[in-house]
């Protein structure tokens, strides 16, 4: 089994009539966290669209698990990843309890009970059980997350992906959620792409990173992050690195 | 030059959402199919909580207009068929005008204005709010998960509103009638006399029509809403213009269609 999950090879993203970043070549290995980064603008979440299906690439090739996206494979692959999104994008109408029985409602054969006791074991795994029948709106932006990430989980995906995850978030609930991220990881063995530029979380977090620049519309460094901070030549990268410190 | 790249411009985007507005009515269909092959993959509580909406909650409006809507065409009528000496009639237009045409109209017109809105501002907001996309990567299609159990319930609330708005307006036309002198059971008799049950049934079919076309409309606003200050705000005033046009143009049409076939 080939050890990458995600490989993108000369893609070309964004929207139709508007390129945002050119001939982007990388894999995500099984198993890591990957963290796409860059500053605000820079493709960062065009990309992860890209790799979730909602977009097609402009050009190129970007397979997940083996397979393109196409109205053939959709199925399949939506049971392989699970998305956590900026908002959580809970469904308001539903208790988080029922947020996160959702998919195991709409895919998997367990019964009524079994799917409850799944759900609550997921909550308990993001150490929000005590929130199982409150509302969205009853609960924290940070806790709206932790649901959202047990939600991505709910079927045993073998990618997450993380789009912004420490957004609007106080530094210590910032923390916690990556030391979740990680507790996940080792736990279930699954792989996790992260969209982020917080710096703390990064370092605490990445196996491997890609930056984008949006000056450039390219990918302009791959590896690990605390290795492109040491040893970078590229400005860009200096810079973002040394928090917008040009000689840092 | 300006003029004619503004025109150009606006007439590609009319196009482009023609396309877009074809493109979900037909996934709308596709989807109604399937459902019709598996109905247990139907959201059955999410229909019921959007009938109950559609419904009940707007009895009290949808009654009041309709006793208002009877009132006034009863006294309007009257004043004319009073030179006559023959305002007991009032009561066999009343019937005609409210079973056929008035009472889905009327209905519908609020069902637009309220639950159209309310469809397009729910899934507008949800769309900002990702949700659809979170539907989407979960492999749930927004459309089986959420159009489809409102457009079924809009189309059951029609008929129920419907009948309440045609009776409340009748209550009315006889409490106008009474003080005309004429007594309560003539207007009843001639309520009877004139009416029909394929008048009633289809005014009532034609509510369901309506209801469909609400619903489907307000939905797909919703759907189309963009992620702007004013995105919401704009896909319900669409799902409410779109609905009562959309609603006049088939009133129309099925009178025209009624007028050939003689029904």
């Amino acid at each position: 089994m080939s050890s990458s999950i995600i490989e993108l090879s000369h893609v070309d993203a964004g929207y139709p009539g508007a390129v945002i970043l050119h001939d982007v070549t990388f894999d995500v290995r099984r198993g890591e966290i990957f963290i796409l980064l860059g500053g605000s603008g820079c493709g960062k979440s065009t990309i992860m669209k890209h790799m979730i299906g909602l977009n097609p690439v402009l050009a190129g090739t970007l397979r997940v698990a083996g397979e393109e996206w196409s109205r053939g494979t959709r199925a399949s692959l939506c049971r392989k990843i699970g998305v956590m999104y900026q908002s959580g994008a809970l469904f308001g109408s539903m208790t988080c309890l029922e947020n996160v029985m959702l998919p195991l409602e709409e895919f998997s054969r367990l019964r009524r009970p079994e799917r409850r006791d799944r759900a609550m074991s997921l909550l308990e795994d993001v150490e929000l059980a005590d929130a199982a029948q409150k509302l969205p709106s009853e609960i924290s932006g940070g806790m709206r997350k932790r649901v959202a990430i047990a939600r991505a989980m709910a079927l045993d995906p073998e990618i997450v992906f993380l789009d912004e995850p420490s957004a609007g978030l106080d530094p210590i609930t910032s923390s916690s959620l990556d030391d979740l991220i990680l507790k996940l990881r080792s736990a279930k063995g699954m792989t996790f792409v992260v969209v982020t530029h917080e710096l703390p979380s990064i370092f605490k977090i990445a196996d491997r990173a890609a930056m984008f620049d949006k000056a450039r519309g390219s990918m302009i460094a791959l590896g690990d992050p605390r290795a492109l901070r040491a040893s970078s030549t590229d400005p860009f990268v200096r810079r973002f690195f040394n928090r917008g410190e040009a000689n840092g | 030059m300006k003029i004619l790249s503004a025109v150009g411009r606006r007439v590609c985007e009319m196009v482009s959402s023609a396309h877009d507005d074809l493109a979900f009515v037909g996934e709308t269909a596709v989807c109604a199919l399937s459902l019709a092959i598996r109905p247990r993959d139907f959201r059955l509580r999410d229909c019921a909580l959007a009938f109950e909406r559609a419904s009940f909650d707007a009895l009290p409006v949808t009654t009041g207009i309709g006793f208002l809507l009877g009132l006034i065409l009863a006294f309007q009528s009257a004043a004319a068929l009073k030179m006559f000496g023959v305002e007991v009639y009032v009561s066999d237009l009343l019937a005609i005008g409210l079973f056929r045409e008035l009472g889905p109209l009327v209905t519908a017109i609020v069902l637009a204005g309220r639950t159209g809105s309310a469809f397009a501002a729910e899934i507008g907001t949800m769309k900002v709010d990702e949700e659809l996309d979170a539907l989407t990567t979960m492999g749930l299609p927004p459309v089986r998960f959420l159009v489809l159990p409102r457009v079924v319930a809009a189309v059951l609330a029609m008929p129920v509103l419907t009948i309440f708005a045609e009776l409340a307006g009748l209550v009315g036309g006889a409490l106008v009638l009474q003080m005309m002198d004429v007594p309560t059971v003539v207007f009843w008799r001639h309520v009877a006399s004139v009416s029909t049950v394929f008048s009633i049934s289809f005014g009532l079919a034609k509510g369901a029509l309506f209801g469909g076309l609400v619903g489907l409309i307000g939905c797909g606003a919703g759907m189309k809403t963009k992620s702007t200050a004013d995105g919401v705000g704009v896909a319900a005033t669409s799902a409410v213009v779109g609905g009562i046009v959309a609603i006049a143009v088939s009133d129309g049409l099925l009178a025209y269609l009624c007028y050939l076939w003689d029904l």
